[in-house]
């Protein structure tokens, strides 16, 4: 049906032939736009219908107090599906020190919430399949397990900013939230329409950029320098192209789609989506306010060598 | 006359929410008395972990992402 309007549109209506670079490119911009606002609307709005969404200050009661390796799990599998903005790690990060949850618990937290979540799950089965759709969760969930696992190993605490460990958390009475169908609708569309306000130029720019890979660069050039094994620099540089290049997790989708369809490895492919969606200068900057530089320094390097790993491995097995 | 505060750190939605609310308030013809907390250490005395928080006469009623009109419209009712 998408497929179906994209050609509808590029190709009867602009007149555009499909062997174009330019028909092909708007080809896929008009099909993947449509294809993912549709896919958005939908799950946003049944989330926000069943009140599924998780807050931050829920998933800090789930947490804390949990033996470690239970935390770290729970903190991760909330992490997925806690719409979570990134202007909220600062309260976030000292309300989990203040809940007494360990650092490297958070920090596991902090790497699946944007690399993972039910809305980039949706969208990444319709557009990639299931498959990929799995493997990609099943390495984000690993690299966020094992990298918090590994950055405590640092002794992180020592960096974190004096100031935060003063403050403490106060617990102030709140108000029930209308469960009525009137009221879970209201909720639910106001969801779709301030998530979508905060994403959509993310998944624009992604789309657009997809678009542009998928029409303009050459099949050849992209074997030769993105293919196989024998580039082993093709992953480390897609983790460095990822980390000034920032979008949310849905906006990466189409890059990987165009990638893939040219026949980019599918390490490659995964190193880059994740580096995009989880290192981001931006968001590592915010955490500045709460971390020292070494921190900051060790949650990158770890992540990168992690995604690296990630990488190199699918592209040795596939 | 209600006190309403805004809890968050500058981020852009804060902004947004506290203009929402006056603006709400003007429409409705209500005085109210609006604050905007900016200190994370206060703002987290309100038990809040997601920004934008609003506080209405010292309950919270809201916390993460921006409000709804219709909700602002029941705050200062």
């Amino acid at each position: 049906m998408f497929e179906g309007l994209g050609n509808l549109i590029a190709y009867q209506w602009l007149g555009l032939s499909a062997d174009s670079k330019l028909g092909s490119a708007l080809q896929f911009f008009i099909m993947d736009l449509s294809k993912i606002l549709v896919l958005l609307i939908l799950v946003i709005y049944i989330m926000g219908l069943l009140r599924a969404l998780l807050s931050p200050e829920k998933v800090r009661e789930f947490v804390r107090n949990k033996p470690k390796w239970l935390a770290r799990s729970l903190a991760i599998l909330l992490g997925a599906v806690t719409p979570f903005c990134s202007c909220s790690s600062v309260p976030l990060f000292i309300g989990f020190v203040e809940a007494g949850i360990p650092l490297g618990v958070t920090f596991s937290f902090l790497v699946a919430s944007p690399m993972i979540n039910e809305v980039a799950a949706v969208i990444l089965i319709g557009i990639l399949g299931w498959k990929l759709a799995a493997l990609y969760i099943a390495s984000g969930l690993t690299v966020a397990y094992f990298g918090g696992m590994i950055m405590e190993r640092f002794k992180p605490e020592r960096w974190v900013e004096d100031y935060v460990w003063k403050i403490s958390m106060g617990n102030t009475e709140r108000e029930k939230p209308d469960t009525s169908l009137g009221g879970r609708h209201r909720y639910a569309w106001h969801e779709v329409k301030e998530i979508l306000g905060r994403i959509w130029k993310w998944v624009v720019m992604g789309i657009a950029l997809g678009a542009l890979f998928h029409g303009y660069v050459p099949e050849a050039w992209v074997s030769e320098y993105l293919g196989g094994e024998d580039n082993w620099w093709s992953v480390p540089a897609a983790v460095l192209l990822g980390i000034p290049l920032y979008s949310n997790a849905t906006g990466v989708i189409p890059i990987a789609e165009a990638m893939l369809g040219k026949g980019v490895a599918l390490g490659t492919v995964l190193a880059l989506m994740m580096s995009i969606a989880a290192l981001s200068l931006p968001e590592m900057l915010i955490l500045r306010k709460v971390i020292k530089w070494p921190a900051l320094a060790l949650y990158a390097g770890v992540l990168a060598i992690a995604f690296m790993l990630v990488g190199w491995g699918f592209n040795l097995i596939s | 006359m209600k006190t309403i505060k805004v809890l968050g750190s500058g981020c852009a939605n804060c902004k947004t929410t506290a203009r929402l609310i006056e603006k709400t308030a003007a429409e409705l013809g209500l005085e109210i008395k609006l604050e905007k907390v900016e200190d994370v250490g206060q703002i987290m005395s309100y038990g809040v972990m997601s920004t934008p928080g609003v506080v209405v006469d010292g309950k919270v009623v809201h916390a993460g992402g921006l409000p709804d009109r219709k909700n602002i419209q029941q705050w200062l009712t």
